[in-house]
């Protein structure tokens, strides 16, 4: 693993009205990396997500991006420098073939940019990257319109449409979230291609055993506060991040 | 799109089901046809080139009187497109009125105290029209739904107010006096073409990249925003289209009328649009201009009815909205391109 920092958070905090949702968050993400975010329910993970990726603007803090500074940069503008995002909630274009889904991010300026202005036929490259997040290609499913596609497509169309933006960083929010056992071990090699591919991951993720099992580095977010940081394993001996998860009357 | 409804009307025997096949010449995709023949041809260009030859002998056919209501349909026609096209990149429009009485007065200040040919004035009402309109609700194209559509109904009642107060372009009288178009043919003419060009062009434009980026806009526009796109950019740009379609409703018909005046940004400009669209069908483009070319002359068939017109009309947009929830433009293209039977269902 290289040790260049692509990503650095200072500090960052961000109140909605007296709920401190994100309170003085620091990290570092080194390129080809994947780091895990995990903590209870309301512990600020989305809002994390919503800060890195522009959809909430920070009350303090800063966000660097390859020596960039893009705190409170519109969503669009961090998605042109090379971050995408998927959202917890599954919503597709519902009105759109699946595969139409994925031309909106494939019609962007970054990737005509960086595919130079060829790019061939954006269907099938649509087509192509469905694929390689587990959809079954020539099968009904891909042209089926998306209103009628179950959760588990969902969220691997979720997962197609943030890569077809050709990211360098993608912040996976619960991309495992509601999966069956045998959903989640088939997304788990398409994450893993992604990482010897390159890429830079920040996954949020409730499902700990999966995300421990790819994950280089973990961070444990409670009330907005980050309590620990680490080796997957070893952070979850620590003492407050068990209180944080099991309750605070737990006692060894 | 619309859920397809059941017929509540079609005998269902038990272990009987209604099954609908789309017929073979309609492929897969909604712009990929295979032609084998000149029947073929003729079924896909008949839904599309029979309204137009329609229009036209019913234009110039037509006594002098319904000539005139044909002109105010197409007028509506517009507004109501105008409507769907901004409902399409998911902006709810409460005020048609502001498009049209903007152009309106664009076109009737031009040529009151300029003294501009209608020719221009028309022209550079439409583009002015949706300049101004653009930038007047540029401020709150941030606001979505319900927030959007309460600014936009209030501001062309705003500005009625206002030319009321401060008395200006003749006030309360309006700009009376203006230069007709040359000749009633040549002003039908105008209406109809400018008529087909908004819809076919704008149908066109929404199978295109550009209108799947608006209706993901429409669905889901944090996914758009995540995508890269800057999505203001593309709602501004529609406002400017649907703006300048509906100013240019406004310019034609101040030249038609000979006049301008507060009444054009009455509500009805605001609603009729809306009602069309209910009746017609959301969604489509071809929907709502069908529902105009309902509404309107039915509305002046009902004239001879003196005070229970409005009864009359609110009853059957009652009857058309909870018989055909989909839209007549959805229920008769279900028919043209689906066979319907009945089928046994099997246990």
């Amino acid at each position: 693993m290289s040790a260049e920092v692509i990503l650095e958070v200072k500090d960052l905090a961000k109140s909605f009205g007296g709920v401190r949702a994100v309170d003085g968050v620091s990290f570092s993400l080194r390129r080809n990396e994947l780091m895990g975010v995990i903590g209870p329910n309301g512990s600020g993970k989305t809002t994390l997500v919503n800060l890195l990726s522009g959809f909430v603007k920070p009350d303090t803090g800063r966000v660097v991006y390859q020596g960039r500074n893009i705190t409170g940069w519109a969503p669009y503008r961090i998605a042109e420098l090379g971050i995408a995002r998927t959202f917890q909630m599954a919503k597709p274009f519902y009105q759109l073939p699946a595969f139409k889904n994925l031309v909106v991010p494939l019609i962007s300026p970054r990737v005509k940019r960086l595919a130079g202005g060829a790019y061939g036929d954006r269907d099938a490259v649509a087509k192509d990257l469905l694929e390689e997040v587990g959809f079954e290609r020539d099968s009904w499913v891909i042209s089926k319109q998306a209103s009628v596609l179950p959760h588990g497509y969902l969220k691997r169309l979720e997962l197609a449409r943030c890569l077809a933006l050709r990211p360098d960083v993608l912040v996976l929010d619960e991309l495992f979230s509601g999966l069956s056992l045998a959903e989640v071990a088939s997304l788990v090699p398409v994450i893993e291609k992604l990482m010897v591919q390159g890429k830079t991951i920040v996954m949020v993720e409730h499902r700990l055993k999966e995300l421990f099992r790819i994950a280089d580095r973990v961070i444990v977010l409670n009330f907005g506060q980050k309590i620990a940081e680490g080796e997957p394993e070893a952070v979850m001996v620590q003492d407050d991040v068990r209180k944080a998860y099991l309750g605070s009357e737990v006692e060894d | 799109m619309a859920a397809v409804a059941t017929n509540p009307t079609a005998p269902s025997p038990a272990r009987q089901r209604k099954e609908r096949l789309d017929r073979g010449i309609k492929v897969r995709s909604e712009d990929i046809y295979a032609l084998n023949s000149w029947r073929e041809l003729a079924y896909l260009l008949a839904p599309r080139v029979l309204p137009v030859v329609l229009v036209l002998l019913l234009g110039f056919g037509a006594p002098l009187y319904w000539q005139r209501v044909l002109l105010s349909t197409m007028v509506f026609g517009l507004l109501a497109i105008s409507w769907d096209l901004l409902a399409q990149a998911g902006m709810v429009c409460l005020g048609q009125a502001l498009f049209f009485g903007v152009g309106a007065y664009i076109a009737g200040i031009l040529n009151h105290y300029f003294g501009i040919t209608p020719f221009v004035t028309i022209p550079l009402g439409a583009l002015g029209g949706g300049l101004v309109c653009t930038l007047l609700l540029l401020p709150v194209l941030r606001l979505r739904g319900i927030y959007f559509a309460m600014v936009t109904l209030i501001l062309p009642l705003m500005i009625e107010r206002i030319i009321e107060a401060t008395k200006i372009f003749g006030g309360t009288e309006g700009i009376s006096g203006l230069t007709p178009l040359p000749h009633h043919g040549l002003e039908l003419f105008l209406i109809m073409a400018a008529f087909w060009v908004a819809l076919f062009g704008f149908r066109r434009m929404m199978t295109s990249d550009y209108g799947l980026v608006l209706k993901g806009i429409n669905d889901n526009d944090r996914a758009v925003m995540s995508a890269g796109l800057n999505i203001y950019r593309y709602k501004a740009q529609i406002l400017f289209m649907a703006g300048t379609t509906g100013a240019f409703a406004g310019a034609f018909m101040t030249h038609a009328y000979q006049f301008v005046g507060m009444p054009v940004f009455a509500l009805d400009y605001s609603i009729l649009p809306i009602a069309s669209a209910a009746v017609g069908g959301l969604g489509t483009l071809a929907g709502p201009a069908l529902g105009a070319f309902i509404l309107v002359p039915l509305s002046e068939l009902l004239r001879g009815f003196g005070g229970l017109r409005i009864v009359i009309y609110a009853v059957l947009l009652v009857v058309f909205t909870v018989g055909l929830p989909e839209g007549v433009f959805h229920f008769l293209r279900r028919k043209y391109t689906q066979f319907e039977r009945w089928a046994e269902v099997s246990k």
